[in-house]
């Protein structure tokens, strides 16, 4: 194996990962958030009182 | 369960508006900068180097209509999806539908040219390097996963990244403009490279499909409108801003490039800015090109893979496509699903189709934008006419312009149909049996009164 085929296979690992780190963490969002609480952005809206890192409903 | 349910109802989670004209900007100019660096030089291959010229020109003007066209009305309709958002405000559903696919396809297909791309310069280092067998798939998907990635986690982190890259790979334009003295003559020799029209005036005309080269994207700022700080100032400046760099970036690009290869190379070349360094023999000026190159094609992938998701979030928004692709990440509040779902999209056209008809295909739903936005102005000016609600910029010399962006554009589909008849019929079928979908299928799920969100007053003649 030479130095560019060991590239080659750090590169799909890397891609992989970072494709699982994508899935898990967008299935754990879903099943941590009600839908319509994720859903809810309305088009054009400027917030008054942003709402940032909001609890997930198991933690309320 | 029912408390917790309720106080969800009443909590919203929006895109974050964190960005300035800066990032819009970068957003613009990202996505095009690339096609300086490679693409528009086969405008050279079709009619010579002064019809690429004129192309230039020509597609600058269109470019222009197109920028200032755009800044009016999203400087007045600041929604994510932009001129998807602004078709369904002003002209209807259907077009808004059709208009938030020509985006979608225009950027994703964007985005698979520039891993493609990318993938083939490392390729091309690794063969140099004495990798005979070295492939070039590995680092096509981990540049889109990377992107992918990076817009997932936050979209000020992303442009903030782009801001950075698209401006080195500008930088470097303009220090190669200024390291070949072009006062001098040292070495530039337009005097002796440049030739009359070897294909006469059906050269340029042909040469105006790869004139679009120059400038193919800049329209995507708009995206950014429910993510900026200031949308009145912030887009219309990002977006001029960003359209007179890439006329300044066009204009030198065109100057040094043909003043140091005779066309019929330069037509051919796959890195023509790089091979002017090369020609410099500096290996300061080649490291700094090829730089400039990667970063260029990266910027480009990164900006693209932002528009497409926003385009397809707000269709989901809307309930113009299933309702999940409309959910904001609580956390990063990026459109999360909208992003995750585009990767093998990018993936499989990256993958498997080939660079030519990938790009073809976004230049011609591009194209299919433009053509929207002359109508849409002309109906957005004679509906909501001046004074009527307020802009935050108005462009001038109304309706020249929007005339002038509809002759170009039919221009421009005679080019295009001259070098790929085939492609642009496909894709309009493509376009009239996804309208038909919609209208037959998708529009019952549309809530008709929810998504005209606008607080402005009837238009005229209602």
């Amino acid at each position: 194996m030479n130095t560019f085929e060991l590239l080659e296979y750090a590169a799909w690992s890397l891609s992989a990962f970072l494709g699982l780190w994508m899935l898990v963490d967008m299935i754990r969002t879903d099943r941590s958030y009600e839908e319509d609480l994720l859903t809810s952005s309305k088009e054009g809206e400027i917030e008054k009182s942003p709402v940032v890192d909001p609890a997930p409903e198991r933690d309320r | 369960m029912g408390q917790t349910a309720a106080s969800s109802r009443q909590k919203r989670i929006s895109l974050l508006r964190v960005l300035g004209p800066g990032h819009v900007w970068a957003l613009g100019v990202g996505i095009v900068l690339v096609g300086e660096y490679m693409g528009w030089n086969f405008a050279v291959g079709k009619g010579g180097a002064i019809a690429a010229l004129i192309a230039c020109w020509f597609a600058g003007l269109l470019y222009t209509c197109v920028a200032i066209i755009d800044s009016e009305v999203t400087s007045t309709v600041a929604a994510a999806g932009g001129q998807y958002a602004q078709a369904k405000h002003i002209i209807g559903p259907l077009m808004a539908f059709n208009v938030g696919l020509f985006l979608v396809f225009a950027y994703t297909m964007l985005e698979a040219a520039n891993a493609i791309t990318l993938g083939h310069l490392v390729q091309t280092v690794g063969i140099m390097a004495g990798f005979e067998n070295s492939s070039d798939k590995p680092f096509v998907v981990l540049t889109i996963m990377t992107l992918a990635w990076l817009n997932y986690r936050g979209v000020y982190t992303t442009l903030t990244f782009s801001l950075v890259i698209t401006a080195i790979a500008f930088i470097a334009i303009c220090v190669l403009f200024f390291a070949v003295q072009p006062w001098s003559g040292t070495y530039v020799h337009h005097d002796q490279l440049l030739t009359e029209l070897p294909y006469g005036w059906l050269g340029v005309l042909a040469a105006l499909h790869f004139g679009m080269w120059f400038y193919l994207g800049i329209e995507g700022t708009t995206q950014a409108a429910e993510e900026v700080r200031s949308p009145a100032r912030a887009l219309p400046l990002g977006t001029m801003t960003g359209i007179i760099t890439l006329l300044i970036a066009a204009t030198m690009t065109w100057y040094v490039c043909s003043g140091l290869m005779p066309w019929e190379y330069l037509g051919q070349s796959v890195t023509p800015l790089f091979d002017a360094a090369r020609l410099t023999n500096s290996t300061v000026l080649m490291v700094l090109l090829f730089i400039g190159t990667i970063f260029s094609a990266l910027a480009s992938a990164n900006c693209c893979i932002n528009d497409a998701s926003r385009a397809w979030f707000s269709m989901g928004r809307d309930h113009y496509l299933p309702q999940v692709f409309g959910a904001v990440h609580p956390k990063y509040r990026t459109p999360y699903r909208s992003i995750v779902f585009l990767v093998p999209v990018a993936l499989v056209f990256a993958y498997f189709a080939p660079l030519d008809q990938v790009i073809t295909f976004s230049i011609l739903s591009g194209l299919l934008d433009y053509t929207f936005m002359a109508i849409n102005v002309i109906m957005f000016r004679k509906k909501w006419p001046l004074g009527s609600i307020k802009r935050g910029y108005v462009y001038p010399f109304h309706p020249l312009p929007a005339i002038v962006l509809l002759i170009l554009c039919a221009a421009t589909y005679v080019a295009v149909f001259l070098g790929y008849g085939t492609q642009l019929i496909a894709m309009m079928v493509f376009y009239i049996v996804a309208s038909l979908w919609f209208a037959l299928h998708r529009y019952k799920f549309v809530r008709r009164g929810e998504q005209f969100t606008m607080p402005w007053p009837k238009p005229v003649g209602y």
